[in-house]
């Protein structure tokens, strides 16, 4: 049995978590002198327990969550008995911050789910449950807290736990133990109270002291992903990671992936010394026989157990942002030490956490559970999150404001990239190009409405045309009545629009064609992905950067005037945001610049081959 | 060495080797007490048989004890890192001081403003420090990679979340990373890694006569002369230690016989006050050090 048990307590608010938490640590008589002239001090300033200390204050360590007398962030406590060691994740149970509580669900092994006797079964309860299994946790200890409160209603208790039944059942979990308990006053905490002679079972720390909280997951071979090489000098290159699971030994075969190469380990390098073998956990340097193709993200396992990579997944995902999580948009991917842009293709269902029903969703809001279909840009290295936590479990990370949006779970690779083909065909993109002599281009117009995006991309058009060029112009309001009539201007179909945009004008220029795209396309990350999807030099961003105030002076058709007065919603630049571009290859200053001079200044940048370069703004 | 330990140790291990794959510019804080002796172990495993790819930054105060500033230049000559070292010059010439002015002034310029003016001029994107969550209830709730806005500022409401082992160090200009190797660790852990892994520290850990006097009923060690002695007190000397190590003005001993590690593992074991009890920055205000981190204090 492993020396240390790393577990989370949850519940809903009100139900003595806190209180649980000071009272295992005051019990373990990890409360220090100092702390406690300190918590009698704050005990008369904040507390809830009159003269009394109230232990609650022990762990409610923020300024501003004592003020409003709740927990609003995770918080790690350590103690330690005879037995074993603890490291106790504290997490929030109000539902705002269920991000929280993943947060400390995901490294933990068993969960103390708080329950108020008194109160019996909350939605939080259900909500809680199920995210802790979908975290991946198998043991669940379930502390019916406050039966003071009840006289120690044996029924009470009874009826609770029976109730809960199917949802332990639903959730597989591998373990339950239901415990009678008062936080405020100790019972059960340590060892059998007097106050429920009914109870037959074990006081909470001895349970916790005593549980073995593996999972029946057979262990997997070897897996160590790589965090950086070390190469000090000519003499020495090694591979830093820690095992992620299974053994490695000198002289065992291994394998690259990506790559595939086999080669031998040929030492295991620690502190001024060198190892026969390591095991999961332990973080290694290692040398191998061969010079292989090893990077940060690469994973080194053992050749006789392949690792799958694949580039299209099936995960479940929560959103931890209180910005949506979108299909069609791209995120960055962090997945153990590998990272890739990602897209989440399709939102298959949202998770109602209450029930485990399917709810359909066109996005994720914060705390939201979905299952989705996620496609990266290249093959990574996985397991399913179910085998192994540190090979399946991801992170998604905003492109535009670097927040963590989303925590995934991988289940398995959809494989199709294995079962869709490309169509070869022997008329390729170049040698329509050369038929047309000409280089196929995405001029990927950018503005706000009245910009003059279309009346430049209709000038430049024509003089193109007139200069015997192959071209096309997909303009956004003509498109609109018909490819994307079904869509209309909420951030998911905003997002949708310029993807399916994005895939004509790229069947385009791989017809050879000079095509001209004129969106208002608000949105960094999507200009960013529609730029993914073209070769490099082939997709050149004209930002035809015209004042708000321009833009509404102008109004051709009426809408600046009509979205002020709140009659158009989701307006760019009124009531929906326009995030100009970094870094376009080409700035058009439309206040002090003519149509014609716009035009001549982008055919002049074309024909000199400067046009895949970006302007200073 | 114990399975606990050996598991802390690789995650820290992990947490560093992150660090750096991810950082542009790194740095690790030294501030030559037992944890950061604890840090510069870990970071020297780390990346063995190479030297840490980063260099060692201290704020020097000017007021540390006498022991730890020639500690400190071995180490890090032993350890084959650039030590950095940066005083508040502006402020030690405007007078500043921990005998004047009260402690939170005198921390706020010559160690916050100080790290920041260091941090700033070496543009250090990710820094690495030795906070521990059990050391006081706002770090409990710190992360291991903890986001900080431009100026340093700690927002607990701007923290990421962190699951798993996966970390997000991505920043815009201007905005900084702090990672902290130790988080998951407990003074007795510390204590017992040094013992197993027979790693160096300043001697003023270990009872020894020293010269104190008794200021507001804690025994404050006489270091040099800068000292201003009351009318008519003497230092005495007494039998005593330092559970944490920082200015020595600011820094209580307490009397004890530990003579060894092993000593002071056992007196760890069964003290009843916090090694933070002898640091008199933490006593000044209610929630004092969730304030501090706020403006950019480690």
């Amino acid at each position: 049995m492993r020396d240390t048990l790393r577990f989370i307590t949850c519940g809903s608010v009100d139900d003595g978590k806190s209180t649980l938490i000071g009272r295992l640590l005051w019990e373990s008589k990890q409360v220090f002198e100092d702390h406690l002239s300190a918590l009698e001090r704050d005990s008369t300033r904040y507390g809830t327990q009159g003269e009394a200390i109230d232990l609650a204050l022990l762990v409610d360590g923020l300024q501003s969550e004592r003020e409003q007398s709740i927990t609003i962030d995770v918080a790690y406590r350590f103690f330690a008995t005879p037995r074993r060691r603890f490291v106790v994740a504290d997490t929030p149970g109000h539902e705002q911050y269920t991000r929280n509580m993943a947060t400390g669900a995901s490294t933990s092994e068993l969960a103390v789910l708080v329950v108020n006797g008194s109160k019996g079964l909350q939605t939080q309860t259900h909500r809680h449950a199920r995210i802790v299994s979908l975290l991946g946790i198998k043991h669940l200890v379930m502390a019916i807290n406050k039966m003071d409160l009840t006289g120690w209603d044996e029924v009470a208790f009874a009826k609770i736990v029976e109730d809960f039944q199917p949802v332990v059942r639903d959730l597989g979990f591998e373990t339950f133990q239901p415990i009678p308990i008062s936080a405020l006053n100790g019972d059960n905490i340590t060892e059998l109270s007097s106050a429920a002679p009914w109870y037959k079972g074990p006081a909470l720390l001895t349970y916790l002291e005593e549980i073995d909280a593996t999972t029946g997951v057979p262990d997997l071979k070897f897996r160590m992903p790589v965090q950086l090489v070390n190469r000090p000098n000519h003499d020495f290159r090694g591979y830093c990671g820690r095992v992620a699971s299974g053994k490695v030994g000198v002289g065992d075969r291994v394998r690259i992936v990506p790559g595939g190469m086999e080669t031998k380990v040929r030492s295991i390098v620690a502190w001024k010394a060198e190892l026969p073998s390591a095991g999961s956990g332990d973080s290694v340097t290692l040398c191998l026989e061969d010079e292989v193709d090893v990077s940060r993200g690469s994973v080194i396992v053992a050749s006789s157990d392949p690792l799958e990579l694949s580039e299209q997944f099936e995960a479940r995902v929560l959103c931890l942002s209180d910005h949506h999580l979108v299909a069609g948009r791209s995120y960055l991917l962090n997945l153990h030490t590998c990272q890739a842009v990602a897209t989440i293709t399709a939102i298959k269902h949202q998770v109602d956490v209450r029930t485990g029903s399917h709810l359909a969703a066109k996005t994720l809001a914060m705390n939201d559970i979905g299952v989705v279909n996620i496609s990266t840009d290249r093959p990574v290295p996985f397991e399913p999150y179910d085998r192994c936590r540190r090979l399946g479990s991801f992170i998604l990370v905003d492109r535009l404001t670097n927040e963590t949006i989303g925590a995934g779970m991988i289940d398995f690779s959809l494989r199709r990239a294995a079962n869709i083909r490309w169509q070869a065909v022997d008329i390729h993109k170049a040698a329509r190009a050369r038929q047309k002599l000409q280089k196929p281009v995405c001029l990927w117009f950018t503005g706000l409405s009245a910009s003059g995006k279309s009346t430049i991309a209709n000038m430049l058009e024509k003089r193109l045309f007139a200069a015997g060029k192959h071209t096309y112009m997909l303009d956004g309001d003509n498109i609109r009545h018909g490819l994307n009539r079904d869509l209309g201007f909420t951030e998911s179909d905003r997002v949708e629009n310029i993807r399916r945009v994005t895939e004509v004008a790229r069947l385009f220029v791989d017809a050879g064609l000079i095509t001209i795209v004129s969106f208002i396309s608000p949105y960094r990350a999507e200009r960013d992905l529609a730029r993914s999807r073209f070769e490099v030099g082939e997709f050149i961003e004209v930002y035809v950067d015209t004042p708000l105030e321009e833009c509404e002076r102008r109004d051709p058709k009426g809408l600046y005037a009509k979205a002020r007065r709140g009659e158009l919603t989701n307006f760019t630049g009124i009531d929906s945001e326009y995030e100009p571009p970094e870094s376009a290859e080409i700035r058009l200053d439309t206040v002090n610049n003519t149509v014609e001079q716009c035009v001549e200044h982008i055919l002049y940048k074309l024909e000199h081959g400067m046009a895949s370069k970006p302007e200073a703004n | 060495m114990s399975g606990y330990l050996a598991s802390l140790e690789a995650e820290s291990i992990e947490i560093i080797r992150e660090a750096v794959a991810l950082a542009e510019k790194p740095v690790m804080m030294y501030s030559i007490g037992k944890d950061s002796s604890v840090m510069l172990h870990l970071a020297r495993k780390a990346f063995w048989p190479a030297a840490p790819p980063f260099p060692l930054l201290h704020v020097d105060t000017t007021w540390k004890f006498r022991e730890m500033i020639a500690f400190r230049n071995r180490m890090a000559q032993e350890s084959g890192m650039k030590l950095l070292v940066h005083t508040n010059h502006q402020r030690k010439a405007e007078g500043v001081n921990p005998f004047t002015y009260d402690s939170d002034t005198y921390t706020g310029l010559m160690k916050t403003e100080a790290l920041k003016q260091a941090l700033d001029a070496g543009k250090f994107d990710v820094i690495i420090g030795g906070a521990r969550r059990d050391e006081e209830k706002s770090r409990a709730k710190e992360r291991i990679f903890s986001f900080r806005s431009p100026g340093h500022r700690w927002d607990p409401k701007l923290q990421r979340p962190e699951l798993w082992n996966i970390y997000n160090a991505r920043i815009h200009p201007g905005e900084s990373i702090r990672v902290f190797p130790l988080s998951n660790w407990t003074e007795a852990d510390i204590w017992q890694y040094i013992a197993d892994e027979n790693i160096e520290i300043v001697k003023l850990y270990f009872a020894a006569p020293r010269p104190v006097v008794k200021r507001s009923g804690q025994w404050i060690m006489v270091d040099d002369d800068r000292f201003p002695l009351n009318p008519g007190e003497v230092p005495e000397m007494r039998t005593v230690r330092f559970r944490t190590l920082g200015c020595y003005p600011l820094t209580a001993a307490i009397e004890s016989k530990a003579t060894t590690i092993a000593e002071i593992v056992e007196e760890t074991q069964t003290a009843r006050t916090s090694e933070r009890q002898g640091r008199l920055i933490d006593h000044d205000q209610s929630a004092s050090m969730e304030k501090k981190k706020q403006e950019g204090y480690f």
